[in-house]
């Protein structure tokens, strides 16, 4: 008899705990890391109106597509004062990932892949000197013509290494945390 | 003068006769001459083991009557009386236990004339030289046996060609349950754990379930029976990766009463490097523990056991890529993008594991038939890290939590020439993604019920030839509990199919509440006959049923260590396989040599595939949907060892496998390619020394499916199509590796010292089935220094 007293424990101690049904229901989650929202506004320092390009994706990482939007066209030889605004606006408020690329300033950097639309010039850096990228001016092309502009966040870019601290992203390395593309017109 | 030196050397010798000292030398192998390595050979205080070859050497015996033991896990003990008068030759044959209690779990390899399952065993030398590594490293070993890897310490076994899923481990006759899904998740399972380590190569080992499609690895810890007690302990140092292990243990035997194994061990290794570079972020540690207790009595035993795998581990920090432009790059500069000096700290990416497994066993012997009923707890914690953002960066990305609850009840019946068995299993597992991350969990909570039972019969109808054939049941029922964005669950085609899940909204999400239930039926049968005394020609057919995994089934979103989206499909039926093989198998001393060639027809085969991609505000992914196709697997396995002299030996293995997914007419992706090694050993009688070659050469994969694609890069300012190649197989490649080792006796102990060279001529590549491979190349030259100690 004494040796059956294990497995029916073992059996007893089976059921008993089969049979405590915990909730197990999911938690919804607000992704807050996640970025929906790339905005870039460029004011005239002569004056006039801003013209601001549009990146959202309010489902994340989920199937639908960004929906880009570009307020205007630019002005040929203007100059402009220019800033970016990183959101999530799966959160409301929406949330504004600015500060956060401000305190990490060393390990973020924005770059400005063109060709042919003019000049960007960073305005903002980090601790040790080096640019971040969310306060810029841009110098429009003399003349008129049409192009893309790719805007990248990097994470974690090797800011020394050749030619990333005036902007080209060639060596940077690093990982994307956003990258969108404007098509802008350079206009008369 | 020369008088008194040979009066001195008589004296000299008369009183080495007085204290005369003998040896014992010979080998140990099995009643089918095939060597056993590893067995404990004890007399008196004094004691070794065999080496690979089964041949063993005790110094240092006093003269006159002594008693020898020799034993081995699933052998009867040899127990003999041995008067010393001289050096002795003994070489002993150990018969496979038929009727011991331990019998139940590892029967049937033993009984190779009464079961038809062929199994390939790793060799206790092979185990302890992977000391420092991991269990899928020392698996490679064997011919047929592919490693899947994501970096250095990232191992998984592929057997056949199949892995992870299809591939359960058991670990002490407990199924593993530590998100085994994945294929970034090794085994956890610390190697030194184990005494014994085979490979089964498809389904038809009923006991253990019904659902491995590839095979099927079975880790067994020592047991000792006899009344000894003894230690062993291991120091490796390694010079690539610049780190060390412990592993030590010590081992309480008795045949009734209390005995007690206990071991423990620790890894310290820093980033591995490259020919050219240091693999940044490759370091790893393990800090783990497996001990039992047993109380034997005559008819009935119980046993306590209790094990703690405990791991982090360094992702290379190259492979993190955030965009496929990103990955573009990282794959067409050939180079990692990140390269920092040499450091032992593990930063992000990395893993953080830690598995618990407890068991309690009761073995009763009846008559003729013995009982086995165990319960088994696992408690499974997995923290991935990856490069995160502000507050997250300390937090990790996946935080998984699974419990499992098993027991099962196992009974073998002996009845002249037949053996019944007959058992059945039931297992609770609760699955709980912590919402912390702050990111979609890629696997959801959930809840698993289930329950099997099975049979097998086998009958030696002569002496020659015997026969088996077992059937196995098995219900499962997961309910799962999860929030899909609604674009998502509209995007899959969810709606109208699936509105029974739907349990409520939240903003733009879904709550969600899967459940499914499967019936399923394995079988196998198998028959052995022996040609000759040397020849045996084993044929085996076997049945295996997989249900999809979470991750199959669930997947929903950028998967960020590789770049890709991956996509679960709720509608994805089960897989069924039919495993087909035949072996034949010469035994012998001189010359010995098997071959299994095999096919494995699996129907509704669940895979990855591209279908487009996605773009969001990182920029476009490809994504990758599970679907279901029909698959071939075709293969062929080769092993041979010849001895032309004594002291020499070669050996030779080979392993070919040829997927093809037959509804598309295309190759499988990540089979492995052809493969095989060629190892040359040469022992001398001094202190077993050993020097030993070995060539490893694995062939390019030609055949695999072009799942490239093309992602737009900013060139010149213009959005420019880049390809992007995750295809193309990487180039074969060769390795040479050097092992010489000795032993030397210390007091009533024995130590062995082993040095080898891996990848002698620090040769650069990349493999086929590592997940870093688009990233970084192998890792180049390593010198091992191990320091044994038996005692």
């Amino acid at each position: 008899m004494k040796h059956f007293r294990i497995p029916v424990l073992a059996i007893a101690a089976f059921i008993s705990l089969t049979s405590c049904n915990n909730d197990d229901e999911a938690t919804f989650i607000n992704e807050e890391e996640v970025i929906t929202t790339v905005t870039a506004t460029f004011t005239p320092t002569a004056g006039g109106n801003a013209i601001v390009l549009t990146s959202r994706d309010l489902d994340g990482d989920g199937p639908e597509a960004p929906v880009v939007t570009v307020s205007g066209d630019f002005s040929a030889g203007a100059a402009y004062t220019g800033s970016l605004t990183f959101l999530n606006e799966t959160e409301s408020p929406a949330e504004s990932i600015n500060a956060e690329i401000i305190n990490e300033g060393d390990e973020h950097q924005i770059f400005f892949q063109q060709s042919g639309l003019g000049t960007f010039t960073y305005t903002d850096e980090d601790e040790n000197g080096n640019p971040i990228g969310l306060a810029f001016t841009y110098q429009a092309a003399a003349a008129p013509t049409t192009g893309t502009l790719t805007i990248t966040l990097r994470h974690e870019p090797n800011k020394n290494a050749q030619g990333v601290a005036n902007g080209d992203i060639t060596n940077a390395g690093g990982s994307t945390d956003a990258s969108v593309s404007f098509t802008v017109n350079v206009t008369e | 003068m020369k008088f008194f030196r040979f009066l001195l050397l008589l004296l000299l010798a008369g009183s080495w006769c007085a204290n005369a000292q003998y040896t014992l030398g010979g080998s140990v192998r099995t009643p089918q001459n095939i060597a056993l390595d590893g067995a404990h050979i004890h007399i008196g205080a004094l004691h070794s083991i065999s080496a690979p070859d089964g041949s063993y050497e005790v110094r240092n015996i006093p003269g006159g009557e002594q008693r020898v033991v020799i034993s081995y896990i699933g052998y009867k003990t040899l127990d003999t009386i041995i008067f010393f008068h001289n050096d002795v030759r003994l070489n002993a044959i150990l018969k496979p236990e038929s009727l011991k209690l331990e019998e139940v779990v590892v029967s049937e390899r033993q009984k190779a004339a009464q079961s038809s399952i062929q199994q390939q065993r790793l060799t206790t030398e092979t185990i302890e030289q992977y000391s420092s590594a991991t269990l899928g490293d020392a698996l490679q070993r064997l011919p047929g046996v592919y490693a899947l890897r994501t970096g250095t310490s990232i191992v998984k076994p592929v057997i056949n060609g199949l892995h992870s899923s299809r591939v359960p481990i058991i670990s002490n006759n407990v199924r593993l349950e530590d998100q085994q899904w994945g294929v970034e998740h090794a085994p956890n399972l610390d190697i030194n754990a184990a005494g014994r380590i085979s490979v089964i190569k498809g389904a038809n080992a009923l006991q253990y379930g019904g659902d491995a499609v590839g095979g099927l690895v079975v880790a067994e810890p020592i047991k000792v029976l006899k009344d000894t007690l003894f230690g062993k302990s291991i120091l490796t140092f390694n010079s690539n990766g610049r780190g060390s292990s412990l592993a030590t243990s010590l081992h309480k035997g008795n045949e009734t009463g209390w005995a007690y194994n206990v071991g423990g061990s620790l890894k310290y290794m820093g980033d591995r490097e490259a020919p050219d570079y240091v693999i940044s972020n490759t370091g790893n540690r393990e800090a783990n523990f497996a001990g039992d207790v047993r109380y034997s009595a005559e008819k009935y035993s119980l046993t306590g056991y209790y094990s703690f795998y405990n791991a982090a581990i360094g992702i290379a920090k190259a492979s993190h890529t955030g965009s496929s432009a990103d990955m573009a790059r990282a794959i067409n500069s050939g180079i990692p993008g990140v390269i920092e000096p040499f450091t032992y700290n593990i930063g992000n990416p990395r893993q953080e594991i830690q598995h618990h497994l407890a068991k309690l066993e009761y073995d009763r012997k009846l008559d003729d038939a013995t009982l086995n009923v165990q319960y088994a707890f696992q408690f499974n914690r997995r923290k991935e890290f990856d490069l995160r953002r502000g507050n997250f960066r300390d937090v990790p990305a996946l935080d998984l939590t699974l419990i499992t609850h098993s027991a099962q009840i196992n009974w073998v019946k002996y009845l002249g020439a037949s053996v019944i068995k007959a058992g059945g299993s039931a297992s609770l597992q609760d699955n709980t993604a912590s919402p912390d991350t702050g990111i979609q969990p890629l696997i959801p909570n959930y809840n698993k019920t289930e329950a099997g039972a099975y049979t097998i019969f086998s009958h030696s109808f002569t002496d020659s030839f015997s026969a088996e054939a077992g059937l196995r049941y098995d219900f499962a029922q997961i309910t799962a509990s999860k929030y899909y964005q609604i674009t998502r669950w509209q995007n899959l085609g969810y709606d109208g199919e699936f509105d029974n899940f739907i349990r409520g909204q939240q903003g733009t999400q879904y709550l969600t509440a899967p459940e499914f239930t499967y019936n399923n039926i394995s079988a196998g049968i198998g028959a052995r006959q022996l040609l000759g005394s040397n020849y045996e020609l084993v044929a085996n057919a076997g049945l295996a049923m997989r249900n999809p995994n979470p991750s199959e089934l669930f997947s929903d979103g950028l998967h960020h260590s590789n770049g890709t989206i991956e996509l679960g499909d709720l509608g994805l039926e089960r897989e069924k396989a039919l495993k087909l093989s035949a072996g034949i198998i010469k035994n012998g001393e001189a010359f010995a040599f098997e071959a299994t060639p095999f096919v494995n027809i699996i129907n509704n085969f669940i895979y990855l595939q591209p279908t487009g991609a996605e773009t969001t505000i990182r920029g476009a992914f490809p994504v990758y949907n599970y679907r279901q196709t029909n698959a071939v697997l075709t293969g062929i396995d080769i092993s041979s060892t010849w001895k032309p002299v004594q002291n020499l030996q070669y050996d030779f293995a080979f392993a070919w496998v040829n997927g093809n997914n037959t509804s598309d007419d295309l190759p499988l992706v990540d089979m492995p390619p052809v493969n095989f090694s060629n190892n040359i050993r040469y022992n001398w009688q001094w202190h077993n020394l050993f020097t030993e070659l070995r060539s490893e050469a694995v062939l390019r994969q030609e055949r695999f499916p072009n799942y490239n694609f093309f992602t737009d890069i900013p060139q010149n300012g213009e959005l420019t199509p880049v390809l992007v190649d995750v295809s193309t197989p990487p180039a074969g490649y060769h390795l040479l590796h050097f092992q010489s080792g000795a032993q030397f006796a210390v007091g009533r102990s024995s130590m062995a010292v082993n040095l080898s060279v891996y990848n002698i001529f620090n040769t650069s590549y990349r493999d086929y089935l590592n997940r870093q491979r688009l990233y970084t190349d192998e890792p180049g030259r390593n010198i091992q220094l191990q320091i044994k100690f038996n005692y």
